[in-house]
C-alpha cells in the first residue's frame, strides 16, 4: 500500500495495519519531537485514518456506521497511544531537566550576613519575662538621676558611709556658678531609685522589676566596668514578709536557671532594707560546675523608703532585692572578660544568634 | 577592713580547739559578717630558735664581710659520733647585729619563706650555709631589713627560747588571720570586742565582754588634766564630741619597743609598729574599737579645747601633709599661746606631728573620746583622710568605752614601759543613754514569716545586749490590744533604732535560713506596656534585618564630637559633664548615639571587621534648660508636690535613641557574583523599618546641614505630622577619613521616644481584601533634576485619590528614574507602577484611563509633570 492508494474505510484489514503502523511509531518515539513527528504523520490531516475517516461520507449509509465504528476505535487506539506516550515523554523529559539543574548545595550561602541581638539585652528581656509571668509589671527610671531618688529616698544619710561607698559619678551643674558638687544629680549606682519612683507614681499595692544601666567609678578592667546592668525588683503590699521575699527569689532563680536552681539569704546591711541581706544563688549551669554564686542584695523595704514615697509603713510591708546581670552572664557562658561584653565588637554578639 | 588573728579573737570568745579561719568564716558569715580574705604567714617548715655559738668575721674579695656562724638549734642540731644531737648547724651570715649568745629565729632546710623563698643547704663563701638566720622581713613580720632577729630585744626571755623551739608558733607565723567585710552600720565589728560577739551569736561560744565598764565610774577620782569641750556650730545640732576621757601616765620608755607579742598581733592585724605609746594605743583600739591618741605631755598646755576650726588655721597631719582647716572640722587643742591657740588634730581622723610621742618622751597625756560621727565623717572626707580612727568614729563609737580604754591602755603602757598611772582623771561626759525603742514583740513574726515567741525574741534582744522592759499587762496575759515592750539598747549598737532594726536583730541571730520560702500570691499584672513592647520589636527587627546590637559606654569628650564635624552652635555639644569622670577626656555625656557608636564600629573596623552592621539602642542625656541643680530634700519624708516637681525639672530629659551603622558590603560577594555596598537607601530602609514595627510612616526631606552626614545624602525624617524623629544617610566622607571608617558608610539615628509618642493608640484597622481582579497602569512622568521624588508621588497618589472612580489605588511604587538627551538638560523621568483595584467591582478600562489621566493632571498641577511622550 502506497501513500497514493487511499485507505478504505471499510477496509478493515488495511486499517489494523494503519493503526499497528502508528503504534508502532508511538512506541518508537525517543523523544517528545519524534513523537510529535509521529503523531501528525498518523493523525494529522493527510494521515491515511484521517483521510479514511473524511471518506466515510461518501459511503452508503449501511456502510457508514461500519466504517464509522472502525475508524473510531482505530483512531481512538492511536490517539490514546499517543497520549500515553507523550506522557511517559513528558515525565521523563522533566526528570531529566531536574537532574540536569542540581546544584552543589554545599556551597555557601551566606549572601546577607545574619544579625544578633546583645546577650545582656536579651538576658535581661527575660528576665522581665519571667516577672511578667507572675504578674509583675516592668518598671523604668532615668540614668542620670536626681541624688533625692538615688540616696535620700533610700535612707543613704548624707554623711553615711554607705553614701561613699557607692563611687558616685557626680554630675556638673549647668550654671558654672554654683559649686561643682551642688548639682544634686548623679548617674544612678543602682536601679533601686526606681523604687521610689514606682512608689510615688503608682501608689501600692505595687510588684514590679526594673532591669536596667547603673553606674560606679571602677575603671573598665577583666572583673570590673563602670557601666553595668541590674535588675531591681520590688513588692509592696499588705502582709508581705521576708518568706515572701525568699519564695519570689526561689521561683525566679528556678524560672531562670531550671529546677535546681534556689538562694540563699545571708545577713547585710542596705540602708533602704530592714532586715538586709545578701542573696546567693545556686547555679546548676554554672562553668566548671554547680556553686553558689553572690547573686545581689536584698531585703524588707525600710519603713523610712515607704514614708519617703508616702507609703504608711504601718499597713504596708513589702521587699526589694537586686542583682546583676553580668555576672550571670559571664558565670552561664564562661566569659572570662568583661571587656568582652562592653567593648562592642561585633563578634561577640554573633556568638548569641540561638535563643540561649 | 579588719583583720583578725584567730589567737587574739580567743581572748573574748571561746573558739574550739584547732579552729581553722575558713570555718571561722562560714560561722561568721552566718550573721552578716563576710570573709574578704584568708591570711597566712607564708612561712612553713621547720623554723626554730637558734643560739648563736660562736661567729667568724670572714672579709671577702668583693669587699663585704660575712660571719660563718655556728648555731645551736637544739634537737635540729647534727647528729655527734654518739647519735646525740649535740653539733651545732653551721651558717652563713650577711647581717652584723647580732653577737655570740644571742638567740635568733633560724630556717632550716625544707622550710619555705614567704615569695615563695624554699630554704635549702647551700654552698656559698666557701662553706656549706646549713639553713638561714632571718630578719623580721623575711619572715613577713614587717619591713625592718636592717638586721636579723634577735629575740631578746623583741622582749622574749631565755624561758620561751630554748634552742629547737618551734619559732612559728612563738611568733605566731602559724597562725591565720581572717579578714571580714564590715557593714557600715556595724562599726563595732571594727574591733575583737565585736567580732568575739558576733562569733558568740553565730555560734553560741562563751563571750565576754572585754568593754564593759569596770563599775567604778561613781569613785571620786581628782581632777585631771583640763579639758573643755566649746563647740559653738554643732552639726546638725549634734555636739561633736560628748565624751572626752584625758589620762596622765608618768615615767614611761614611750619610745620604746612594745612588747614582742603586741607587735605581732599588731602587725597580723595589719598596722606597723611603732613605739610602745603608739602601739599601746592601736593595740587597745583594734581589740575594743576605742580610737585613741596619746599626746606628749611635755608638750602640752592646759586646757586641751575641743572647738571647732577658726577661717585660716592649718595643720600639719602626722601624714606630713599641710592642710588648711574648714570651720566645720572639729579640732583638739591646747593653749599654747592662748586657749585653744594650737591646733593638736582634727578630732577623730588625725592628730599633728608637733605633740607626737618622741624619744624623750616619758609623760603621757592619753585621749579616749566620743565624736559625732558626721563629724568625723565629714572632715574625713573633706581632707580625703581616712583613717583607722575615722573609719570607727564614722561608723559609730560606743559611747561607754573610754573610760574602759583609757584604764586598759594606761594599764599596759606602766606593765611594758614602767611608769605610773595617776589617780587624777578627766572625764568630760554629755552623753546620753540611747533612745529607748518601742517595741511589738510580734513584729518579727509579721514581717519575716517566722512564728518566733515573745520568749524567742527577748532572749535574742537580751543576747544582743538590749534591756527588754515588759509592761506588767502582758506578763498577765491580757491580749486583744497590742502589748509594746520598751527596749534598752546597747551603747555600741547605735545602728538600732527602730523596731525594724530590732527585727533585723531577731531575724539575723535566729538564722536567716530559718526563712521559709513562700511565693506570694500573683498580682493581677497587665504584661509588658505598649511601648516595652514595642522597643523589643524594633531592636528585634533589626536584628532580623542583619544588624547586630551592641553597647557602648555614654561617654564621650570633645574630641569624638570634633570628629563627627559638629558646628560650634550645634545643639548636640551643649552635654551635661561630670564631676568625676574616669577619664579626663571623655568628661561629657553623650547627645546623641551616633557619636559613641561610631566609635564603636571604628573598633569593630581597626580589629578587621571591615563589613560591618551595628545598632544600639540607649539612652541619650539633653541637658535641663536652667541651672540644672536638683533640690536638696531630706529622707524620710515624702517631697511635697512642688519639691518633686522641682527633682523632675532638674534631672535631663534622657530620650532612648536607636542608631545604626553599616559599613562595607550589606550583601557580600561570593560564588553567586558580586557584593553590595550599602548605600544611603540601606539606612533609609532600616529607619524606616523601624517606623513600621512602631506603626509610624517616616516622611523624608533632604537635609544639607545635618553633621557627621553627607549633606547632599542626608534624610531628614519626621512623621506625618512634621515631627522630626531623626536622620539617616551616607557619612560625611571627612568623618569617615577621620574615624577611620570604609568609604561610603551609612548611618540613621532616631529618637525611639519620639517614635512611640507617635505612634498610633489605637489599633490597625483592617481594610478588607477585594478579590476582584486587578488593573495595572505604568505611568512615567517628566520633571525638573531637582524636584524631590516623594513629591512627585505624593501628586501620584492624591491625583490616583481624586480620580472619579474614587481611590482605587492600591499600591504604588516608583520602578524607574532616567535621564537622558531625550528629555532635555535638567529633566528626569520617573516611572510608576500603579495598582488599582476597587472593592466591589471590575475597573472598566474607562476608569483606569480616568485614573491615569487624574493622576497626571495633579502631577503637572503641583510639580509641572508632563506625561512622557
Amino acid at each position: 500500500m502506497t501513500d497514493d492508494t487511499p485507505l478504505s474505510p471499510l477496509d478493515a484489514e488495511g486499517v489494523a495495519a494503519a493503526v499497528e503502523a502508528a503504534l508502532a511509531d508511538v512506541a518508537a518515539a525517543g523523544d517528545l519531537d519524534a513523537l510529535k513527528t509521529a503523531r501528525l504523520a498518523h493523525t494529522g490531516e493527510q494521515s491515511a485514518l484521517a483521510r479514511a475517516n473524511r471518506a466515510i461520507g461518501g459511503l452508503p449509509g449501511a456502510d457508514k456506521a461500519t466504517a464509522g465504528k472502525l475508524l473510531g476505535q482505530a483512531r481512538g487506539r492511536v490517539n490514546a497511544a499517543v497520549t500515553a506516550r507523550t506522557a511517559e515523554l513528558e515525565a521523563e523529559r522533566d526528570a531529566r531537566v531536574l537532574v540536569e539543574e542540581a546544584v552543589d548545595v554545599t556551597l555557601p550561602a551566606d549572601r546577607r550576613p545574619a544579625g544578633a541581638r546583645h546577650p545582656l539585652t536579651t538576658l535581661s528581656e527575660r528576665i522581665a519575662d519571667v516577672f511578667v509571668a507572675m504578674g509583675w509589671e516592668i518598671a523604668e527610671g532615668p540614668e542620670l538621676e536626681a541624688e533625692w531618688f538615688n540616696f535620700d529616698a533610700l535612707n543613704f544619710g548624707v554623711d553615711h558611709p554607705a553614701r561613699q561607698m557607692q563611687d558616685t559619678f557626680f554630675v556638673a551643674p549647668q550654671d558654672p556658678d554654683v559649686p561643682a558638687d551642688a548639682s544634686g544629680l548623679v548617674l544612678r549606682t543602682h536601679t533601686s531609685p526606681v523604687q521610689a519612683r514606682t512608689l510615688l507614681e503608682r501608689g501600692v499595692p505595687v510588684y514590679i522589676a526594673c532591669p536596667g544601666k547603673v553606674f560606679r567609678t571602677d575603671a573598665l578592667d577583666a572583673t570590673h566596668t563602670p557601666v553595668f546592668h541590674q535588675v531591681e525588683g520590688l513588692a509592696i503590699d499588705e502582709g508581705l514578709t521576708m518568706a515572701h521575699l525568699k519564695g519570689t527569689l526561689d521561683h525566679f532563680a528556678r524560672a531562670m536557671f531550671g529546677p535546681e536552681a534556689r538562694t540563699r539569704l545571708r545577713p547585710s546591711f542596705f540602708p533602704f532594707t530592714e532586715p538586709s541581706a545578701e542573696m546567693d544563688l545556686w547555679f546548676p549551669q554554672k562553668k566548671g560546675g554547680p556553686g553558689w554564686i553572690e547573686w545581689g542584695g536584698c531585703g524588707m523595704v525600710n519603713p523610712n523608703v515607704l514614708r519617703a514615697c508616702g507609703v504608711d509603713p504601718e499597713r504596708y510591708s513589702g521587699f526589694a532585692f537586686g542583682m546583676g546581670i553580668e555576672r550571670t552572664l559571664m558565670l552561664r557562658h564562661g566569659i572570662a572578660d568583661m571587656r568582652d561584653m562592653v567593648e562592642g565588637d561585633v563578634r561577640f554578639s554573633t556568638q548569641f544568634r540561638a535563643v540561649v | 577592713m579588719p583583720r583578725i588573728p584567730l589567737g587574739w579573737l580567743g581572748e573574748h570568745v571561746a573558739l574550739p580547739a584547732g579552729l581553722a579561719a575558713e570555718q571561722l568564716a562560714a560561722d561568721l558569715v552566718r550573721v552578716g559578717l563576710e570573709e574578704e580574705a584568708v591570711h597566712t604567714s607564708g612561712v612553713t617548715g621547720p623554723v626554730v630558735v637558734g643560739r648563736v655559738v660562736d661567729l667568724t668575721p670572714e672579709p671577702q674579695k668583693n669587699g663585704k664581710t660575712i660571719n660563718w656562724c655556728r648555731v645551736d638549734v637544739g634537737a635540729h642540731n647534727e647528729l655527734d659520733g654518739d647519735g646525740r644531737p649535740t653539733v651545732p648547724r653551721g651558717i652563713v651570715c650577711g647581717a652584723h647585729n647580732f653577737g655570740a649568745g644571742d638567740r635568733v629565729v633560724v630556717a632550716l632546710p625544707g622550710a619555705v619563706l614567704p615569695g615563695p623563698f624554699p630554704i635549702s643547704a647551700r654552698k656559698t663563701y666557701g662553706h656549706v650555709s646549713d639553713g638561714m638566720i632571718c630578719s623580721a622581713r623575711e619572715l613577713g613580720l614587717g619591713d625592718d631589713h636592717e638586721g636579723i632577729i634577735v629575740l631578746e630585744r623583741l622582749g622574749y626571755g631565755a624561758d620561751v627560747t630554748a634552742p629547737g623551739t618551734d619559732a612559728l608558733d612563738l611568733l605566731g607565723l602559724g597562725e591565720e588571720v581572717l579578714e571580714i567585710n564590715v557593714t557600715p552600720d556595724r562599726g563595732y565589728c571594727f574591733s575583737m570586742r565585736g567580732v568575739a560577739r558576733e562569733y558568740g551569736h553565730a555560734t553560741g561560744a562563751v563571750f565576754t565582754d572585754p568593754g564593759l565598764p569596770a563599775g567604778d565610774e561613781g569613785a571620786a577620782r581628782p581632777a585631771g588634766f583640763a579639758v573643755e569641750v566649746d563647740d559653738e556650730r554643732p552639726v546638725q545640732g549634734v555636739p561633736g564630741a560628748d565624751r572626752f576621757v584625758a589620762q596622765v601616765v608618768r615615767g614611761v620608755a614611750a619610745h620604746g619597743p612594745a612588747p614582742a607579742w603586741m607587735q605581732q598581733r599588731l602587725t597580723r592585724a595589719g598596722m606597723r609598729p611603732i613605739s610602745l605609746a603608739v602601739d599601746v594605743t592601736n593595740y587597745v583600739m583594734l581589740d575594743l574599737g576605742q580610737p585613741m591618741h596619746a599626746y606628749d605631755l611635755a608638750t602640752l598646755t592646759a586646757p586641751v579645747v575641743v572647738r571647732r576650726a577658726r577661717a585660716g588655721e592649718r595643720l600639719t597631719t602626722l601624714d606630713d601633709v599641710d592642710r588648711a582647716l574648714d570651720p566645720e572640722d572639729l579640732l583638739v587643742t591646747d593653749s599654747t599661746g592662748g586657749r585653744g591657740a594650737r591646733v593638736l588634730g582634727i578630732a577623730g581622723v588625725m592628730g599633728g606631728a608637733e605633740t607626737e610621742v618622741g624619744p624623750a618622751t616619758t609623760d603621757l597625756l592619753l585621749e579616749a573620746a566620743h565624736f559625732d560621727p558626721v563629724s568625723v565623717a565629714r572632715s574625713s572626707r573633706r581632707h580625703r583622710l581616712s583613717s583607722e580612727a575615722s573609719k570607727r568614729f564614722e561608723r559609730g563609737v560606743d559611747p561607754q568605752l573610754p573610760r574602759v580604754a583609757a584604764a586598759r591602755a594606761a594599764a599596759l603602757l606602766v606593765q611594758y614601759g614602767g611608769g605610773t598611772v595617776e589617780d587624777a582623771l578627766t572625764d568630760v561626759d554629755t552623753t546620753a543613754p540611747p533612745a529607748p525603742v518601742t517595741f511589738d514583740p510580734t513584729h518579727p513574726a509579721r514581717l519575716v514569716g517566722v512564728p518566733y515567741t515573745a520568749d524567742e525574741v527577748r532572749a535574742t534582744l537580751e543576747a544582743v545586749g538590749c534591756t527588754v522592759e515588759v509592761p506588767v499587762e502582758d506578763l498577765s496575759g491580757d491580749d486583744g490590744a497590742r502589748v509594746t515592750w520598751t527596749v534598752h539598747v546597747p551603747t555600741w549598737r547605735p545602728d538600732l533604732r527602730s523596731g525594724v532594726d530590732l527585727v533585723e536583730e531577731v531575724a539575723r541571730l535566729r538564722g536567716y535560713d530559718a526563712i521559709p520560702s513562700v511565693v506570694p500570691p500573683a498580682p493581677t499584672g497587665r504584661g509588658l506596656t505598649r511601648d516595652q513592647r514595642l522597643r523589643r520589636a524594633v531592636a528585634d527587627a533589626l536584628a532580623a534585618a542583619g544588624l547586630v546590637e551592641v553597647l557602648s559606654y555614654p561617654f564621650v569628650g570633645a574630641a569624638q564630637v570634633d570628629a563627627l564635624g559638629l558646628p560650634e552652635e550645634d545643639e548636640r555639644r551643649r552635654a551635661v559633664r561630670l564631676v568625676n569622670p574616669l577619664a579626663d577626656s571623655e568628661p561629657l555625656m553623650r547627645t546623641d548615639l551616633l557619636v559613641t557608636l561610631l566609635d564603636t564600629a571604628r573598633r569593630n573596623v581597626s580589629r578587621g571587621t571591615t563589613d560591618l552592621a551595628v545598632f544600639e539602642a540607649g539612652l541619650v542625656t539633653l541637658p535641663a534648660a536652667g541651672p540644672g541643680v536638683a533640690p536638696r530634700l531630706p529622707g524620710g519624708v515624702r517631697p511635697s508636690d512642688a519639691d518633686l516637681a522641682a527633682l523632675e525639672a532638674a534631672v535631663p530629659a534622657q530620650p532612648l535613641h536607636v542608631a545604626g551603622v553599616l559599613a562595607g558590603q550589606v550583601e557580600r560577594a561570593g560564588w553567586w557574583g558580586a557584593g553590595r555596598r550599602a548605600d544611603h537607601t540601606d539606612a533609609l530602609a532600616l529607619a524606616r523599618r523601624v517606623g513600621e514595627v512602631v506603626g509610624v510612616e517616616l516622611v523624608a526631606t533632604a537635609d544639607a546641614d545635618r553633621a557627621p552626614f553627607h549633606p547632599g545624602r542626608c534624610a531628614r525624617l519626621a512623621t506625618a505630622d512634621g515631627a522630626p524623629v531623626g536622620h539617616a544617610g551616607e557619612l560625611h566622607p571627612q568623618v569617615l577619613a577621620a574615624l577611620g571608617l570604609p568609604a561610603r558608610a551609612v548611618a540613621f539615628e532616631l529618637d525611639l521616644d519620639a517614635l512611640l509618642a507617635a505612634s498610633p493608640a489605637d489599633p490597625v484597622e483592617a481594610v478588607p481584601v477585594s478579590t476582584f481582579p486587578v488593573a495595572k497602569e505604568d505611568v512615567a512622568l517628566v520633571v525638573d533634576a531637582d524636584v524631590p521624588a516623594a513629591d512627585v508621588l505624593a501628586a501620584v497618589r492624591a491625583g490616583a485619590a481624586q480620580g472619579p472612580a474614587g481611590d482605587v489605588l492600591e499600591d504604588v511604587r516608583l520602578f524607574d528614574v532616567y535621564t537622558g538627551d531625550q528629555l532635555g538638560e535638567g529633566r528626569k523621568s520617573l516611572a510608576f507602577a500603579l495598582r488599582l483595584r476597587a472593592a466591589d467591582r471590575t475597573l472598566t478600562a474607562d476608569e483606569t484611563a480616568a485614573v491615569r489621566a487624574a493622576v497626571v493632571a495633579e502631577a503637572h498641577a503641583r510639580v509641572g509633570a508632563q506625561l512622557r511622550a
